[in-house]
């Protein structure tokens, strides 16, 4: 038998029925709900993940809340909150969907082991009990969440079976249909521990690999690199193997630009919520407030009720005063500690203390690292607060992601919301959920997971209808082989030109690919560099350098299984990227202000754009083709909802 | 903020085909040295690219010699400081060290259940098959019945 090495793989092809690529929260409650609906029938089924189960994804530290729990709510109103965060654009029967689902996930958590906090009284009473959790905002439910992704990976590993699951798999991109080219048939990686490629075959996948991070040049440019807000190996592997085969995204041009502690990027919300701390500028100012009146500016006012407003608007008048020279913004963290301690006994302050501190070490233990390293304590010093560099997601405070079908059985859905099965892409076979799910953001952990769970049902449903197709891949599996290994061929072919192993005329390093990439994103789209603003100028010019930088990758190098990966992971990033710059330039408003400006279009124009922008990406020739697709509302909207909300949505052809 | 590895505790996960370092970082980051030729220590692990570290302490928890440790960003953090955890089977206790000397210390619970005791069923009987095309059912029948009133179309 062949020896295998590195540029000489062994190929191992496999042929299933259903295909979960990625094995994050949607990953794993697609995992649990499929066996369940499948249990009977002979349906073979398989999860690849380019990491371990037990810690891979958004939720690998764990997470110190759930942010997405109906409990005494409406679904009805979650899609008013929803739609009120992101500016009024939204696919509110896919939000409501996960609404009406969403408890019975986390009730799941409970039952498998997560410790979920109640309120006095209520101790040990799980939720489905009657159980109160102790809320840190009308949607949020606090936990015990360090071994969270440890617990839901337990279950979804039970639920399939070590034996269908393939971990270290990095799946490089979706085959189509031989025969139909409007179909998904197969998908190819490889594995980042052995000499292997994989070439699956299957009736349909799940895709579903997290959202798109360091696309941006990240604040922290030396050791603290990896420090971003979201999972850093998220590398935009939804979107980008979804485009390439055609499907159509949407919403790409919104981002998730959070404000979070300074460097660490630890969460806030806890601070705001629980704690009720204050941010203020420089010299004290509550600069909201102060603030408030300039929304009128632009038409931004219209989403935005008193206090009540979309979180990229509180980060405009924060980012207001940082433009300004009325920096550094600061959470005001011992005030607030000191109001707290007037009404409680000092046990009760300590604990408070303890779960301060736990929010942290439960989802942003850097943070820690940085206050214990620069002795802040949060009684005694306060902390600055910055906007991070942006993130492409869909199931955080964002939408970007894929254009799916949705329930049929909600009242006043219209034709153009559906087309067969639930959590379909418009390619046939293409399912996904989670961050790949588009125009329906607030999803969250529970809500990811939910999302899994209601594609799993759909492609059983799928695979059994097509018992008897059989799929057929349209490239060889030597092409296919040899464009997932070509970064390997051409550091063999030309690693002796020079003595210095990164610096070669006929290769590329993922790394500076990756730095390339990112000062574009950076300078020219809207990153920290500018502030967050661009224009259809700057954005052609990035349209040109992605262009080069796109032929470039064809000359990435792998010196190692590793550096394989990594130059994956960046061709993925790029296609993400250019699908966010071709969505901004496009969408000729200011949708979102305060994660993005167009400096050329700062309003924000209901009358033309209150619509979905969706696009689709033609691997072969390159090109990027867009439409608008019409809004429709289909939650009355409330007397206190902003103005923009009422407004019934841009006609569109 | 990357982790580091102490040569006086790891032990190559006792040349084991796959060490748990390596097996857990969700970004490929741990690598064992088998035969020194990349660090100068045979059959210890190291932290391969640790600019690209997020920092999530999957490997630091997950490791049986507590021989990963954090040395925060050197570009970012002053020196001194160190967080470090213990994660048993029901509980999680944190070390911060500040940079001045202060310490605190934390104990939380991180699962009600046995390790390995999750049944992804809850117990929940079988699904009915009729409802496989039903939107409103998952398996576990719990859906939020949901004011109709609400929808512009009802
Ligand atoms: C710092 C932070 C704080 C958060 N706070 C909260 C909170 O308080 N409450 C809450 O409910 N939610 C919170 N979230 C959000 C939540 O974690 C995400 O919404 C959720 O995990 C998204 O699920 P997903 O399945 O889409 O992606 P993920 O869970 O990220 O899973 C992606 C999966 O895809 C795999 N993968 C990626 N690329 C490939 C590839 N090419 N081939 C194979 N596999 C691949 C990854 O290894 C991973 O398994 C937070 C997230 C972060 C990062
Ligand atoms: S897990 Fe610990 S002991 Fe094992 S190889 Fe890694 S650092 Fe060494
Ligand atoms: S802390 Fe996380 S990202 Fe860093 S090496 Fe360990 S497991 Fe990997």
């Amino acid at each position: 038998m062949a020896e295998y090495e590195f540029g000489n793989p062994e190929i191992v092809e496999e042929e299933v029925d259903i295909l979960i690529i990625g094995g994050g929260m949607a990953a794993c409650g697609c995992a649990v709900e499929i066996v369940q609906w499948a249990d009977g029938t002979d349906l073979k089924i398989k999860l690849v993940d380019k990491a371990a189960l037990s810690r891979s994804g958004a939720v690998a530290q764990g997470l110190s809340a759930i942010n997405t729990y109906m409990g005494e709510n409406d679904p009805a109103d979650y899609v008013r909150y929803v739609r009120g965060d992101l500016m009024g654009i939204v696919r509110e029967d896919l939000v409501y969907d996960v609404g009406r689902h969403v408890d019975s996930s986390v009730h799941l958590f409970e039952e498998w082991g997560l410790p979920i906090w109640k309120q006095p009284g209520d101790e040990g009473k799980k939720l489905v009990e009657g159980g109160k959790p102790v809320r840190s905002g009308r949607w949020q439910i606090m936990i015990n969440g360090e071994s969270y992704k440890w617990i839901v990976a337990e279950a979804a590993k039970k639920a399939l079976g070590m034996e269908n699951i393939q971990e270290r798999v990095f799946i490089v991109k979706l085959v189509k249909d031989k025969n139909d080219p409007e179909r998904v048939a197969g998908a190819v990686g490889f594995s980042v521990r052995e000499h292997k490629v994989y070439v699956y075959k299957f009736k349909c996948c799940l895709l579903a690999c997290g959202g798109a991070v360091n696309v941006f040049r990240p604040r922290s440019v030396g050791e603290g690199t990896g420090r971003a807000w979201y999972p850093v190996w998220n590398a935009g592997s939804t979107y980008a193997m979804a485009l390439e085969v055609g499907a159509e995204a949407t919403m790409m041009e919104n981002r998730f630009v959070p404000a979070r502690f300074k460097d660490g990027y630890g969460p806030v919300g806890a601070w705001f919520l629980l704690f009720k701390a204050k941010a203020m500028n420089a010299y004290g100012e509550d600069y909201q407030t102060k603030n408030a009146h300039t929304l009128e500016e632009h038409g931004y006012g219209r989403y935005a009720n008193g206090p009540k407003m979309g979180t990229c608007l509180r980060n405009h008048l924060m980012m207001k005063e940082m433009r300004e020279g009325r920096g550094p913004i600061f959470m005001d963290t011992p005030t607030a500690m000191a109001k707290l301690a007037e009404t409680m006994t000092p046990k009760e302050i300590k604990h408070l203390e303890a779960e301060a501190w736990e929010d942290f070490l439960d989802m942003t233990i850097a943070q820690c690292g940085i206050w214990a390293g620069e002795n802040i304590e949060p009684d005694k010093k306060m902390s600055e607060l910055m906007p991070t560099e942006p993130y492409l997601l869909g199931s955080h405070a964002g939408c970007a992601g894929l254009w799916v079908s949705g329930p049929d059985d909600l009242p006043g859905v219209p034709d153009h919301y559906h087309w067969g099965y639930r959590a379909m892409t418009t390619v046939k076979g293409l399912f996904t959920a989670g961050d790949g799910v588009g125009a329906s953001g607030h999803k969250f952990s529970s809500g990811a997971f939910t999302e899994g769970r209601i594609a799993a049902k759909a492609m059983v449903k799928f695979a059994l209808d097509n018992k008897d197709w059989k799929p057929e891949l349209a490239k060889s599996v030597d092409e296919l082989v040899k464009e997932i290994y070509q970064p390997v061929m051409t550091f063999l072919e030309h690693k002796d030109y020079t003595t210095a192993i990164d610096v070669n005329p006929h290769y590329i390093t993922p790394k500076m690919l990756q730095f390339r990439l990112q000062k574009i994103m950076d300078e020219y789209v809207g990153g920290v560099a500018t502030w967050y603003q661009t224009n259809a100028k700057m954005m052609e010019i990035a349209e040109q350098k992605l262009q080069m930088l796109k032929e470039d990758s064809l000359k990435m190098r792998a010196k190692d299984l590793h550096e394989l990966l990594r130059a994956w992971e960046n061709y993925h990033r790029i296609i993400a990227a250019e699908a966010h710059l071709k969505h901004i330039k496009f969408r000729e408003e200011s949708r979102y202000p305060g994660y993005y400006y167009r400096t050329d279009f700062m309003d924000i124009d209901d009358d033309n754009w209150k619509c979905f922008v969706n696009s689709k990406y033609d691997a072969e020739t390159g090109e990027w083709t867009f439409r608008k697709v019409p809004y429709v509302q289909l939650i009355k909207p409330a007397d206190d909802e902003p103005e923009g909300i009422k407004h019934p949505g841009a006609k569109v052809a | 903020m990357p982790t580091y590895v102490r040569t006086d505790k790891c032990d190559g996960c006792k040349g084991q085909d796959k060490t748990a370092c390596m097996y857990i970082c969700p970004h490929d980051l741990m690598k064992l040295d088998k035969d020194g030729s990349e660090t100068g220590w045979a059959m210890k692990a190291f932290n391969q690219e640790p600019e690209q570290c997020w920092e999530c302490y999957s490997c630091v928890k997950i490791c049986p010699q507590q021989a990963i440790e954090v040395r925060h960003y050197a570009d970012i953090v002053p020196l001194g400081a160190q967080v470090q955890p213990l994660r048993g089977t029901d509980s999680i206790m944190w070390t911060i060290r500040f940079r001045n000397g202060t310490i605190k210390r934390f104990k939380f619970p991180i699962r009600t259940t046995p390790e390995g005791s999750a049944d992804p069923t809850a117990g929940k009987p079988k699904p009915d098959k009729a409802d496989l095309t039903n939107p409103a059912v998952l398996f576990t029948k719990d859906t939020h019945p949901g004011d109709m009133s609400q929808f512009v179309a009802s």
